[in-house]
């Protein structure tokens, strides 16, 4: 299903136009109303009337998490605090949070987002629908919330924390959707086993899984454990919060809603813009943001663009899965190493949980790498030589992926830290000189 | 059941593990009859035989351990130097081999829990020689 099908399938050349005319607009008004952006396109020498087709956009300058931070709280705000009508913020584990302020008419455009999502993942005014996203200043709680709503559809405030009593309310009330992270989604179902409720009884049938990267293969283990249907949402509060892209049910990368949000993929490094297909680092321009509109946002997360219509019918350009991101990877010995690549390793090992820790070191000036990973309740052998050769092979396999040597570690269950949120999967010790 | 269930239990090399499954069991009042462990550098494995078995493996994996059952053979040999090895000489001619096997004694008698390669050949075997086979409901 498709909520709003004059946008979600436009043709190319409408599309084009749209999102020509609309940056047109936005360029004008941080021109004149954020002095941040006044000053940086002085500084390149551009004015609003350089801007005359989306293309023009590479003239731009960029909008990073640091610029952001320096302009804390309210310098990237392109109107009056009395417009602004709900504030979020992103945690930062150093320096401020960032601020992000919506007017009305964003949280309007948040919703239509949300709306946009859930049709295309089939969530219907039939569904019962629960969040399981943090509510607060986080997006996730409310974006979703009142996306679900706008559907129609009956929400659930469940927010995070009581998982056993998440697990009765899908139960007793028939709860058909759920929104969460996808490492939620693995504890749920782990509760789920954990109190012998049969997951095969629940009637939970769609899952919106976002706020942090996952895999193919974590896909296949949601969608075996919750016997649901599981759809990728990507999102960022900087931009919006959940419902920038979504999946559909071709599960085959994310349609990006380009005419509020358009995407561009450049070299972390040269900062170039890169064609269709290659991997880089993912950048936002929010076409139609009051509150604050940013310009060309590096949002650090490494994926590819898709181009061309999709079998749904949606028209709009879709990403593929965020491979991992410029600031999360680990450089180990010279070579780069993303978390989610341990991850899809694993998720291949029926004998593991899909709990897993890197413990990065520097021993001797070189760097080590260890991961930690669970053995599960039911599944192992009694032979010492057994499990030797199963960590042999865990370790074989991940040498073989990732290009540097790791040293395995079997845990007991449930001895790496769960979390409801984002997942902490890195430990790094070393010592920067 | 001629064969008895054994617990294999995965356990980290942190001090005060075993004595953590030991106040598991203890507080379901299940005894621990006999147990072995072996090890590697940074974790091991606990081979128990308790009076409980089905009520052990709940509880220890409501505590977050992994367990799994395993089929081993109890046999009893008179406590006196070289009646166990009669024993091993039996399997040995008939190429069972034995993966671990571990001792406990109860008064006279001794019993040694193994666990063989082909368990059902290695009964059959045992049998044939007229050894003491203890089960589940005589330990
Ligand atoms: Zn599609």
């Amino acid at each position: 299903m498709i909520w709003n099908e004059n946008k979600e399938c436009m043709s190319r050349e409408q599309m084009h136009e749209l999102q020509s005319k609309r940056l047109r607009k936005l360029v004008s008004t941080v021109y004149h109303n954020t002095p941040f952006y006044r000053r940086k396109m002085q500084e390149m020498d551009i004015t609003p009337d350089d801007i005359r087709t989306i293309d023009d956009i590479v003239k731009l300058p960029f909008t990073t998490k640091q610029d952001l931070r320096d302009n804390y709280p309210f310098g990237l705000q392109a109107v009056p605090t009395s417009e602004i009508v709900r504030i979020h913020a992103s945690s930062g584990t150093t320096g401020n949070p960032t601020i992000v302020g919506y007017t009305r008419h964003d949280l309007g455009i948040w919703q239509e987002s949300i709306a946009r999502c859930l049709t295309a993942y089939g969530i219907t005014r039939n569904d019962i629908f629960s969040v399981g996203y943090g509510y607060g200043l986080f997006t996730g709680g409310l974006g979703a919330h009142y996306g679900a709503e706008y559907v129609g559809a009956t929400v659930i405030p469940t927010s995070t924390g009581n998982t056993e009593k998440h697990v009765r309310l899908i139960r007793d009330l028939g709860i058909t959707g759920i929104a969460c992270t996808p490492s939620y989604a693995l504890y749920l179902a782990e509760t789920i086993e954990k109190m012998g409720v049969d997951a095969k009884q629940l009637k939970l049938r769609v899952g919106m899984f976002g706020a942090e990267p996952w895999t193919e293969n974590m896909r296949k283990e949601i969608e075996n454990r919750l016997h649901l249907n599981a759809y990728n949402c990507y999102g960022l509060s900087e931009i919006m919060g959940p419902g920038v892209a979504h999946e559909c049910e071709c599960k085959n990368g994310s349609h990006i809603l380009e005419d509020h949000y358009y995407p561009e993929i450049i070299s972390p490094e040269t900062l170039q813009p890169l064609p269709y297909g290659e991997t880089g680092e993912l950048v936002f321009t929010t076409l139609t943001k009051e509150g604050m509109p940013l310009l060309r946002y590096r949002t650090k997360d490494l994926t590819s663009l898709i181009e061309g219509e999709c079998e749904c019918g949606r028209t709009n350009v879709r990403m593929t899965r965020i491979v991992g991101r410029s600031d999360d990877m680990l450089i180990i010995r010279g070579i780069n190493v993303f978390p989610s690549q341990v991850e899809s390793v694993i998720l291949e090992m029926p004998e593991f949980e899909p709990q897993y820790l890197l413990v990065v070191d520097r021993i001797n000036n070189l760097d080590t790498l260890q991961v930690q990973v669970e053995v599960r309740r039911d599944f192992f052998s009694d032979e010492l030589s057994t499990m030797l050769t199963l960590r042999k092979r865990l370790a074989d396999r991940l040498k073989s992926v990732l290009t540097v040597s790791v040293d395995v570690k079997l845990v007991e269950p449930n001895s790496i830290q769960r979390s409801e949120g984002k997942s902490k999967r890195v430990v790094d010790k070393r010592v920067i000189e | 059941m001629i064969t008895i269930k054994q617990l294999s239990i995965f356990l980290e090399n942190k001090n005060g593990r075993i004595n953590d499954v030991a106040k598991v069991l203890a507080k379901e009042g299940i005894n621990m009859q006999a147990f072995s462990m072996a090890e590697t550098a940074d974790f091991g494995i606990l081979r128990l035989i308790v009076s409980d078995v089905e009520k052990a493996v709940t509880a220890l994996r409501a505590a977050d351990f992994a367990v799994m059952l395993t089929d081993v053979v109890c046999i009893q040999c008179a406590n006196t130097p070289g009646s166990l090895s009669a024993v091993l000489d039996y399997l040995a001619a008939e190429n069972i081999f034995i993966e671990y096997m571990y001792a406990f004694s109860e008064g006279d008698t001794a019993r040694t829990i193994i666990r063989p390669t082909d368990l059902p050949r290695c009964i059959e075997i045992l049998q044939k020689n007229h050894c003491r086979i203890i089960d589940t409901y005589s330990l």
